[in-house]
């Protein structure tokens, strides 16, 4: 039985992580992430959990005790935002390289400068390509969801890497929505125990996590990583499916938002997406062939399956909420271009950066987009192709 | 009633007007609606002003943005009429719900000619009354139920009763005061 | 298998690597002959050594071998010729011979 409740972003991750009962968690609490550590310590101080928490100086130290801990044969998760995944930087990339499938909750918040505690998706972006996995939550519900299915795509013997479960800082995280969450029972037999091949605590084994390695292997070893992290994406969606007969929610690598016949369509992660919907909704009342693809595995990049599900647009809005400094697009921008390139497909496209630092975004603001789309038919100039939204000038 | 109905609370840092919208989320959510309650976050501090949001509707909410156009506001402190554009956007067929002990005829002039309702409740005395103690939140929770009619009264005052028992399971003793300061407010707010 | 040390090696193929590069089994390092890195060799004098046993714990490369509290001859398979035991001897019981392999 399915419990009908409403809870904020924030609780409903922390309750999926006592659903889970995770073996260790390292944590240095951060705004807007903070709720997360805050109730899952209630959990554990109640006996509703089995975790060990480790309070830590600094998120640097929160992601190393997770490596250990990891490594030690511990199932361990972790919660950030903003500076704190920047602190974590150095080590992502141990986690990832070492193939210790470790939990991150990122409430998703915008990095300095100026500092800012609102949303944008730079923190994520910024370890974007650390050998993380990264998934997107449009509302609380996919929050929810994302992380009951995280360990189950992370753990998986073609996978072992890191994950990270996103949601939209404030907007979803301290917004309080409806909400389905399964039954304790469901969430553990669905995410099973942790039972990996070795650890450092196995009875009568030993084994070394992270040799130097010379010259000679480096190549060869990054390749083997790369693999692995390539092997999610058909791991996302056969456990989205297994979700689905959980939970009657089914999950892919995107969603398809009225792209059967669409000619105008827009990428969006996030919250904004849901917003996105209502534009569409509209748009389509109006006759407009308008459609939304959001994306929800980040990383890997499902580039291929992007590119045939736009096939037929031809004019195309791809929206980054960060500013990443590559002067010429933004994260997503780059990735989609680089998609439809490989299959000779050249839509008109449009990259915006938008809602950066917390910048409300509006039914009315993402219909913009769309009227940029239609000049841009109209004229058949595509103009600035890195464009801000709603920004002042 | 609307389809969706969306409210917009202004108050100050500390005076719980985020606690009011959650709540108001909740009992919406008991009467099986699909609910919205959210602060706007910013480094806010104990008397600063603060708006929160709530989404009302009997189908899924999916738009996630502040809300410019509300069908209803409700003001927790009327000081706050002086310094903040608490009527921009509202609809001419909402309506204004203040906090203030003043007759209306005061009130009015400082709402940039707002054509729509007006309500006023004394959310202080009733506090006072309810409570011994000045906490405006139950009474303006109780004033919007009633000026929405967004719910059935009896049910309000149910699930609200409810949410008392668990949130004062350790003080019982003030639960008939916040009980009582619904009734007045239900009563009192025109 | 993911495991599988015994590929490891200079031709190596991604696909036949330890996931995350790891080592699975104990003093692995044992197979790697660092002898033949060796250009000086120290000679073990038997009848000056007091079984003191300073150099064993000083060596590098765990090349002095010890059995019921007293030391053996050197590991060449394992000994890089450092030198370093002949300088922890207090009673001139090793020698490094020079250019000797």
């Amino acid at each position: 039985m399915a419990i009908k409740e409403r809870l904020s972003g924030n609780e409903a991750v922390a309750n999926a992580m006592r659903q889970i009962n995770p073996d260790v968690m390292p944590a240095y609490p951060i705004t807007p992430s903070t709720e997360i550590p805050q109730y899952f310590t209630t959990f554990v101080s109640n006996g509703q959990v089995d975790t060990v928490f480790v309070p830590v100086e600094s998120e640097h130290s929160a992601m190393s005790a997770c490596i250990g801990s990891e490594a030690a044969g511990a199932r361990t998760i972790t919660a950030t935002s903003s500076a704190g995944l920047a602190l974590m930087w150095e080590v992502l990339n141990v986690a990832a390289s070492d193939r210790l499938p470790i939990c991150l909750a990122l409430v998703n918040r915008a990095l300095s400068g100026p500092i800012n505690i609102n949303c944008d998706h730079s923190d994520a972006m910024g370890a974007r390509n650390t050998g993380w996995i990264q998934l997107f939550a449009e509302n609380n519900q996919e929050a929810y969801d994302n992380m009951v299915q995280a360990y189950r795509i992370a753990e998986h013997p073609d996978v072992m890497l890191p994950i990270i479960v996103c949601q939209d800082g404030f907007i979803t995280s301290h917004a309080v929505e409806n909400i389905t969450l399964l039954e304790d029972q469901v969430v553990k037999d669905f995410v099973g125990e942790y039972e990996p091949e070795h650890y450092l605590l196995k009875d009568g084994e030993s084994i070394a996590y992270g040799p130097y390695a010379v010259t000679n292997y480096v190549m060869e070893a990054r390749r083997a990583q790369m693999q692995g992290l390539r092997n999610a994406k058909q791991v996302c969606i056969d456990i989205g499916k297994e979700f689905g007969q959980i939970s009657g929610r089914e999950y892919g690598l995107f969603e398809e938002y009225r792209m059967e016949d669409a000619e105008y369509a827009m990428v969006i992660m996030g919250s904004a997406a849901g917003t996105a919907k209502d534009a569409v909704d509209a748009l389509r009342d109006k006759g407009v062939k308008a459609g939304i693809l959001k994306i929800r595995l980040f990383r890997p990049f499902p580039a291929e399956e992007i590119a045939e599900a736009l096939k037929d647009v031809k004019y195309l809005a791809i929206m980054d909420r960060t500013e990443d400094f590559e002067t010429n697009c933004g994260p997503l921008g780059s990735e989609i271009k680089s998609a439809l390139f490989n299959k000779n497909l050249r839509p008109l496209t449009l990259n915006y950066c938008y809602g950066l630092g917390g910048r409300d975004v509006t039914v009315e603001s993402l219909t913009s987009v769309f009227e940029d789309l239609f000049e841009v038919e109209k004229t058949g100039d595509l103009g600035e192709v890195y464009r801000y939204l709603s920004v002042r000038e | 009633m609307k389809d969706l109905i969306e409210i917009r609370w202004h108050g100050r840092g500390g005076q719980g007007a985020k606690t009011a919208a959650l709540l108001l989320a909740d009992v919406a959510f008991g009467t099986g609606m699909y609910v919205q309650g959210f602060p706007e976050y910013g480094p806010e501090r104990m008397g600063a002003p603060i708006t929160a949001y709530n989404r009302l509707s009997a189908n899924p909410i999916r738009v996630h943005s502040n809300i410019y156009e509300p069908d209803y506001v409700v003001v927790v402190d009327e000081t706050l009429l002086d310094s903040v554009g608490v009527t921009d956007g509202l609809k001419e067929d909402g309506a204004i719900v203040i906090n203030t002990a003043k007759p209306k005829e005061e009130i009015i002039p400082k709402l940039k000619g707002y054509q729509g309702r007006v309500y006023t409740i004394d959310a202080r005395k009733i506090s006072i009354e309810a409570l011994g103690k000045y906490f405006p939140n139950s009474p303006m929770l109780a004033a919007i139920v009633k000026v929405t009619g967004v719910m059935d009264e009896e049910k309000f005052l149910e699930s609200m009763r409810k949410s008392y028992n668990h949130k004062f399971a350790s003080r019982p003793e003030v639960i008939e005061g916040n009980m009582k300061a619904l009734f007045l407010a239900l009563e009192e707010v025109h | 298998m993911a495991s599988d040390i015994t590929r490891l090696g200079v031709d190596v193929k991604w696909q036949d690597l330890t996931l995350g590069c790891t080592i699975v089994g104990r003093g692995t390092s044992e197979s790697f002959n660092t002898g033949e890195w060796r250009t000086d060799t120290p000679l073990f004098i038997l009848e000056k050594c007091k079984q003191c046993l300073l150099c064993a714990p000083a060596c590098p490369d765990s090349a002095i071998p010890v059995e019921n509290g007293k030391r053996g001859e050197f590991d060449l398979d394992h000994c890089k010729g450092c030198g370093i035991c002949e300088k922890a001897c207090p009673f001139d019981a090793i020698k490094m011979l020079k250019g000797e392999r």
